[in-house]
């Protein structure tokens, strides 16, 4: 599972910067850049906190008695 | 501009970090790409433009003046932290005594106060999207309008009462934003570039066209918006090594470095200077020289409005939380050197007061807009004690000296530490008053006199200590 979320945090970041580089090379326009770094934004901090800054799987196990 | 939500604290305060406990390589990179990519970097980037900087200034003098301000860090800041292992407050505690440390503290807090109303600033100007009231201008000194006065006090009471109830969730917060944040700042950038081309209707087939629409149409150069100082390549490069000094020559980040392994993990903070004092500060001069661009009329820096015009919604949220999760610390921080003069009183307690007080701060639109002045303040008054520790670690001793005098001595008040202290920003800020031109340049500006002002506070350091070490009569 946190394989499966970190994943969809890196899609997220790709998806937040790469609106603003297509835009720049002509391929969208200004609102579709706003309107998709708004859902970039939405997925990272929607699947982000499940993983990032919580002990690991594999820490977990060793930590269980 | 950093804040220090991702330093390691409340372990080790009153003695060395142990072995065990040191942190490797990534952990300080991660640090610092995060911490100083703040909401007072979308005020820096606009103001350089403002102060009528050009393209080869701007850009040279960030790539210059952050390698010099990396330098600092590897070469005076983390040798000692490797070495001594103890935070800047143990250490100076040590040199100085008790008492000379608090009035540090108070310094310190009140200048965190400031620096974190400053960063409500900048999140309340994304309130006036939405609520449409009218805010301050590039050379406003006070609130203007009943709305912005509302809107900064909204922001900054659920700061401080955050920063009192919950620390570390907003920590949490700030950390999982940070990669998220920063290529937001990019995104800016590459918005507001694009909008350039379009709006110059510019061909840009290779870097030498990029370059030439960056020095005939982004930071073009010339005189500076009224009210602001004329920068050169020198200012940038100074602003930029000085900016953070507080950290480095200063020797706050004796506190993070103490966890480093070695040294040379000061060059850790060209992760932090690359990220946020070149890229983000560069991408939010972008939007506001678009913004002059379109309208020369309209002078305003204000990171909401510029930030919701490039990215949307997106912008807006990142310039709420850049302001929300660096203020957060600051506040905290402050409250921590204010709890240091008052230790009885409750945590929660002085960090509400602290909010207040940066809440007030915030109204005053004058710091927020004079940010470049400010930091370099902030910087200035710090150094000295910085220069104080240099010279107390590496070379008391070879001038047949006592280092870590007050504690050797029992002193609660090292009469040459803070007379050091004292003259150092007295000469400094003479050397400023008295506007000395050479050539038509002025060399002691604010953004300059701590240079020598470091060389000034060492001798004086050393020659101070000869005098009150051979004549305990001084002491307390």
């Amino acid at each position: 599972m946190r394989r499966i979320l970190q994943l969809i945090s890196a899609v997220a970041l790709v998806a937040t910067i790469l609106p603003a580089m297509l835009f720049l090379l002509g391929r969208v326009d200004l609102e579709q850049v706003k309107w998709l770094m708004l859902l970039a934004t939405i997925v990272w901090f929607a699947s982000t906190p499940f993983w990032m800054g919580r002990p690991t799987e594999v820490k977990d196990e060793i930590d269980v008695p | 501009m950093a804040d220090d939500q991702s330093q390691p604290t409340g372990e080790f305060e009153r003695e060395p970090v142990p072995q065990r406990s040191l942190l490797g390589f990534k952990s300080f990179i991660g640090m610092y790409a995060g911490e100083h990519c703040a909401g007072t970097e979308l005020m820096i980037g606009p103001l350089f433009v403002a102060a009528g900087v050009s393209a080869y200034d701007v850009v040279v003098g960030l790539l210059l003046g952050n390698a010099l301000a990396v330098l600092s860090w590897m070469l005076l800041t983390a040798p000692i932290a490797v070495r001594a292992r103890l935070t800047l407050y143990y250490q100076l505690e040590k040199i100085c005594g008790r008492n000379l440390v608090t009035l540090y503290n108070l310094a310190n807090g009140v200048m965190f106060c400031f620096l974190a109303g400053s960063m409500i600033t900048v999140s309340a100007t994304a309130l006036g999207v939405w609520l449409d009231f009218p805010m301050p201008g590039l050379n406003d000194i006070y609130p203007n309008s009943v709305g912005w006065v509302l809107a900064v006090l909204a922001v900054g009471t659920v700061i401080s009462v955050v920063a009192a109830y919950g620390y570390e969730m907003v920590s949490r917060i700030a950390n999982i934003a940070a990669p998220w944040m920063v290529l937001v700042f990019l995104a800016f950038g590459l918005v507001g570039l694009k909008e350039f081309i379009t709006a110059t209707d510019s061909k840009i087939h290779s870097i030498s066209d990029l370059w030439l629409l960056a020095q005939t149409s982004i930071w073009k150069g010339g005189e500076p918006l009224e009210g602001q100082v004329k920068f050169t390549f020198w200012h940038v490069t100074f602003f930029a090594w000085f900016c953070n000094m507080a950290m480095h020559i200063g020797m706050s980040d004796l506190s993070v470095f103490r966890f480093a392994r070695h040294s040379w993990y000061g060059i850790s903070t060209a992760a932090g200077m690359y990220v946020g004092h070149f890229m983000a500060w560069l991408s939010a001069s972008v939007l506001y020289a678009l913004q002059l661009h379109h309208d020369p009329t309209n002078t305003d820096v204000l990171p909401g409005p510029l930030a919701y015009k490039a990215c949307g919604i997106a912008g807006l949220i990142c310039v709420i939380i850049a302001g929300w999760t660096t203020a957060n610390p600051t506040i905290y921080r402050a409250g921590l050197a204010f709890q240091a003069i008052i230790p009885k009183s409750s945590r929660f307690a002085v960090t509400l007061f602290t909010g207040a007080i940066a809440t007030l701060a915030g109204m005053f639109p004058a710091i927020a807009m004079q940010l470049l002045g400010f930091v370099a303040l902030y910087g200035l008054l710090l150094m000295p004690m910085g220069a104080v520790v240099f010279a107390d670690f590496w070379l008391l001793k070879r001038f047949g000296l006592q280092s870590s005098y007050a504690e050797q001595s029992g002193l609660s008040f090292n009469w040459a530490a803070a007379l050091t202290w004292f003259i150092t920003l007295g000469i400094c800020l003479a050397l400023v008053k008295s506007g000395i031109e050479i050539n038509g340049f002025q060399p002691f500006q604010i953004w300059f006199v701590a240079l020598p002002g470091w060389f000034v506070a060492t001798f004086l350091y050393i020659g101070l200590s000869k005098l009150t070490q051979q004549s305990p009569a001084i002491d307390n």
